[in-house]
């Protein structure tokens, strides 16, 4: 059976010439790069040339670039860390979004329960922040803006380069989830006045568990862990030597690649959003221009989502759903609640994420399939059954 | 969360899906802002069903379970069928997730609300007590 991944916002595979990278780090240039002997200084140079690469890549100073172990940990370390600085001068205020990723919300709950205070920025029915709700929600006492760059479920972009300008000349400083953003978007931090950034090599066909803290110079970050003189002190541990390698070299492809692979990505996107927007009762979630290109978020109504990735799973087809019933809740996604679907709708979400390995004769597939469970589900369905009752007696009126 | 592979088979070749025409009891339960919605279709002969079949909106074991269900009550008397406890359809299917066991419980209260249905529909007395939701997917709470 064909195997389908279209879950890259997941995940993506680690691309050749990744691995390539990776490989001498693993057993040839193995050394501590805190020892001083040749084995530690040959890895020390691998460090911080990946650093200075990445660095460069986002508009930073190689000083500015912290080694995480991936995504949440870099939302979890900027947010504590804008805190301490605002702390200093008594500020208990955050704003952020309601669409954010669980790295970032949970952290604000939190925050709340210690006596923070954290404005939820509505979205449009596109995913969108509006500037002067933001504008208004600053305040004298606020500590931090912290808004994704891009969202990871239904892929609508946020005016970051506005808003950066905004928290800028307000004095607030400002994070940004860009975890879905790097590697399919020309992020630049100092054009976006971005004082804090996250990212994770894994969503652009680097390895797992690793990423980075960008923090902008003049900013004093607050320590992580404790112990060691790694990453300037900040960040005690024994450096993963190989995997930082390999997300440095997997920026530099996408970074390289970018401009092709989004015209790939766009045309098999188009090719999906047209083929299921002509299934009934389906609407595609997400502005549909200011929007990853490689994201189809689609909600079919009368079916539910996880019933769809199951039928989907069992062609041979990888995606994911932000459906009640693949979370463990009884709430479907809050991204989707946030744009203002009913919860009967958002339970029958469907994500479905390319990257560069995708081929429009996958796509060809996918659309051939999903038309066929759809239409299986709905056939028994008793919510379908009732739209369809709803529909025949309005057409008779 | 993993699914036992009856509870795949089930959810990949449903037994009894459909809808009747003419059915002696039709029960529907759940609602669709929770995400789960069963409707089971009852054919009635001499105490005996003869005939099930029934609809789900849900995920693979809301569809499983009402599959499962359908096969365990039909041939049955009406007596034996209210006996049926969503603890046996969970055995049935070789175990539920914790976090979907619920769908067993509506799969449970599927089949009573068809008899109820077909016990009100040929005004024969019945315990009403016995087709009281138990409040289980606590979906009552999110209305």
């Amino acid at each position: 059976m064909q195997r389908i991944y279209v879950d890259n916002a997941a995940t993506t595979a680690i691309s050749p010439e990744v691995l390539e990278a990776m490989m001498p780090f693993m057993q040839e240039v193995y050394g501590n790069p805190s020892s001083i002997h040749s084995f530690g200084q040959e890895a020390s140079a691998a460090l911080e040339k990946a650093r200075l690469e990445i660095a460069e890549i986002l508009g930073a100073k190689s000083k500015e670039i912290y080694f995480t172990s991936g995504g949440s940990e870099s939302d979890n370390w900027a947010i504590n860390a804008a805190l301490s600085i605002g702390a200093k001068r008594g500020k208990k205020h955050i704003v952020s979004s309601k669409i954010e990723h669980h790295a970032v919300l949970h952290v604000l709950k939190r925050l709340e329960k210690e006596g923070y205070e954290v404005t939820y920025l509505d979205v449009n029915g596109n995913g969108i922040v509006k500037l002067e709700d933001l504008k208004s929600a600053i305040r004298e006492d606020t500590a931090l803006v912290t808004i994704m760059y891009a969202n990871n479920e239904i892929g609508s972009i946020q005016p970051i380069t506005e808003i950066g300008a905004l928290c800028r000349e307000k004095g607030v400083l400002f994070h940004t989830d860009a975890v879905q953003a790097v590697g399919n978007l020309p992020v630049n931090v100092v054009e976006d006045n971005i004082d804090f950034l996250s990212l994770s090599a894994h969503k652009f066909h680097g390895p797992k568990g690793v990423g980075v803290l960008y923090c902008r110079t003049g900013l004093a970050l607050r320590g992580l862990i404790i112990g060691g003189a790694q990453e300037r002190g900040r960040r005690a541990g024994t450096e993963n030597v190989a995997a930082i390698v390999g997300m440095s070299a997997a920026l530099k492809q996408a970074k390289d690649n970018m401009q092709a692979n989004n015209i790939a990505l766009k045309k098999m996107q188009a090719k999906l959003i047209d083929e299921l927007l002509k299934i009934p009762r389906s609407r595609l979630n997400g502005d549909p221009i200011k929007r990853l290109p490689g994201n189809i978020s689609f909600c079919f109504e009368g079916i539910e989502g996880e019933a769809l990735l199951l039928s989907l799973d069992m062609v041979g087809i990888a995606a994911s759903s932000g459906s009640a019933c693949t979370s463990g809740s009884l709430d479907p996604s809050h991204v989707l609640l946030a744009i203002g679907l009913p919860h009967e709708i958002a339970h029958g979400s469907l994500r479905l994420s390319l990257s560069n390995f995708n081929t429009m004769e996958e796509m060809e597939y996918i659309i051939e399939n999903l038309k066929i469970i759809v239409k299986r589900l709905r056939d028994m369905s008793p919510v379908w059954e009732k739209l369809e009752k709803e529909a025949n007696t309005n057409g008779l009126q | 969360m993993a699914y036992s592979k009856k509870v795949m088979d089930h959810f990949a070749n449903p037994r009894n899906v459909g809808k009747m025409d003419n059915a002696d009891g039709v029960g529907e339960v759940g609602n669709a802002k929770c995400g789960d919605i069963m409707k089971v279709y009852l054919k009635v002969d001499d105490d005996i069903i003869t005939d099930v079949k029934f609809n789900t909106f849900g995920c693979a074991s809301a569809i499983a379970t009402s599959s499962i269900a359908t096969e365990m009550i039909k041939g049955k008397n009406l007596q034996e069928a209210l006996s049926l406890s969503n603890k046996a359809v969970v055995d049935a299917l070789d175990g539920l997730p914790p976090s979907k066991v619920h769908c067993s419980v509506l799969a449970e209260e599927a089949v009573k609300a068809a008899i109820s249905d077909y016990y009100i529909r040929n005004n024969i007395a019945h315990d009403s007590e016995l087709f009281k939701c138990t409040g289980c997917c606590n979906s009552c709470d999110n209305l």
